[in-house]
């Protein structure tokens, strides 16, 4: 279920990290809490994500929920998908449905985030 | 699931939109289990529910129910209700499940009739059977003959073998039945409604499409277009008032209000630019502020983002170029009719 090469916030982000470019997205279990995604709201190329501040925001019929940066970065590429096909991050929130991809400001950082069976073990309590 | 006032509530399974869509065009179980029940009972049962109740119990017959407010001296609503004629001397309310206990001590403390009242949420459960084919599934398990209930009249018979209220009531705008059963049967009773509905495509509905539906109905939700602070007259519940029948908690302010006029008034909108005004959102009226969204969702039937605000009472008409304050953006709306949906009869 959760990829075993990404890494995993309490907030249910997900980031993979390939040399100095981290891919952003949402996890399953966020896709399934918010249920129907009818908007997704993303950083405009350029701009310089924090770790644990908001990159921007996923609504669903229910609600509408911030996303935080797992990592400290610049936008290099935002998902043009998302913004006609916002349904594609309750598909595919792992693959197709990536949020942003950042230049990572420390590829290193990404250890402290918890690893595909720890955040199974998370997400399973957290139940 | 989720927490709501001490109940484990399901607020999905399949998907908000997708359990939407059966309840408008097939049928939808809900388990709405937490929805409070208070009995009064006695010789002056019906005084002390005219008195404590803004809807006329006298007009009541038995087997008839109606929609209803209960509300503080100042006119604003302790709950909103459901009124059940039982029997002559008895009457049944459900009642909103936070706040049962505050609608209990409220009538409690007006009762000063021959009159009992009785917190019986511990004796009922309820399941709500809603859309086009909630009749054909619940008289599969029925004897009861539904089509002789007309809408908004109750009968108490069995369903599957159990004693149950059977209410022609709703809360989606759809037609269906909501049941009344002793909790210990309630798992067993799903299982057989979700088995009755299964050859009309029946779905598990949770709070999240109850919601949505109800919206489009235009149907109060309590903490959102009422609660004490609002009158059923700024809510667009006139209907429910009825100054005529005499004396009862909140008729004086709600006469001064109705004298004087109300300021504000409940209005639809839809949305014209990108999201979703949702509730306490800041509502612009040629950008001053002018009041505040009490519910707002995307509507799975009409494919708009809809949603109910407070706006002074002469803009509360529809046509009105309104902005909605979305994360710290005007957004363009504009207000509509409603309600926003209504079931062809």
């Amino acid at each position: 279920m959760y990829p075993e090469n990404f890494r995993y916030t309490k907030e249910h982000e997900w980031v993979l990290v390939e040399g100095d470019t981290g891919t952003i997205g949402i996890t399953n279990h966020a896709q399934e809490e918010l249920g129907d995604i009818v908007y997704v709201d993303l950083p405009k190329m350029g701009a310089r994500l924090e770790p644990g501040k908001s990159l921007g925001s996923v609504e669903s019929v229910k609600a509408v929920s911030d996303v935080y940066s797992p990592v400290a970065g610049e936008v290099t590429a935002v998902n043009d998908l998302l913004a006609d096909a916002p349904e594609k991050l309750n598909e595919d929130p792992h693959g197709a449905a990536w949020l942003v991809k950042v230049k990572l400001a420390a590829p290193g950082e990404v250890q402290s985030l918890m690893t595909a069976a720890e955040y199974q073990t998370y997400v399973g309590a957290e139940k | 699931m989720v927490d709501f006032g001490g109940w484990d509530m399901p607020v999905q399974y399949s998907g908000i939109i997708d359990e939407h869509n059966a309840v408008r065009a097939r049928v939808g179980l809900f388990d709405v289990s937490h929805m409070g029940e208070i009995e009064i009972r006695g010789p002056q049962a019906a005084q002390l529910a005219d008195f404590v109740t803004t809807n006329h119990v006298g007009k009541l017959q038995v087997g008839q129910a109606h929609y209803s407010g209960l509300l503080y001296e100042h006119g604003g609503f302790v709950d909103d209700i459901l009124v059940h004629k039982v029997a002559a001397d008895r009457f049944f309310l459900c009642v909103n499940a936070s706040n049962q206990d505050k609608d209990f001590e409220h009538i409690r403390a007006h009762n000063r009739f021959d009159a009992e009242v009785e917190n019986a949420g511990a004796r009922y459960a309820q399941l709500a059977i809603q859309g086009p084919k909630a009749l054909a599934t619940l008289q599969k398990l029925t004897a009861t003959d539904l089509p002789a209930i007309k809408y908004y009249w109750f009968q108490d018979g069995e369903v599957s073998g159990t004693p149950a209220r059977i209410a022609h009531t709703g809360y989606t705008g759809e037609d269906g039945y909501e049941i009344y059963v002793p909790p210990a049967e309630a798992p067993r009773i799903w299982n057989q409604v979700m088995q009755a509905g299964a050859e009309f495509g029946i779905q598990p509905a949770g709070l999240g499409a109850r919601n949505t539906l109800r919206l489009e109905a235009k149907m109060a939700l309590y903490g959102h277009e009422i609660d004490a602070s609002i009158s059923p007259l700024e809510a667009g519940l006139g209907w429910i008032v009825k100054f005529d029948k005499g004396e009862f908690v909140g008729r004086e302010a709600l006469l001064k209000q109705k004298q004087a006029g109300v300021r504000r008034k409940l209005a639809g909108f839809e949305m014209r630019g990108r999201g979703i005004g949702r509730d306490g959102y800041e509502v612009l009226l040629d950008g001053s502020p002018a009041g505040w969204v009490t519910s707002g969702s995307p509507s799975p039937t009409l494919n708009k983002n809809i949603g109910l605000c407070y706006l002074p009472a002469a803009q509360a008409v529809p046509g009105k170029a309104i902005q909605i304050m979305i994360r710290n953006q005007p957004v363009d709306a504009v207000t509509v009719e409603t309600p926003f949906y209504k079931r062809a009869k």
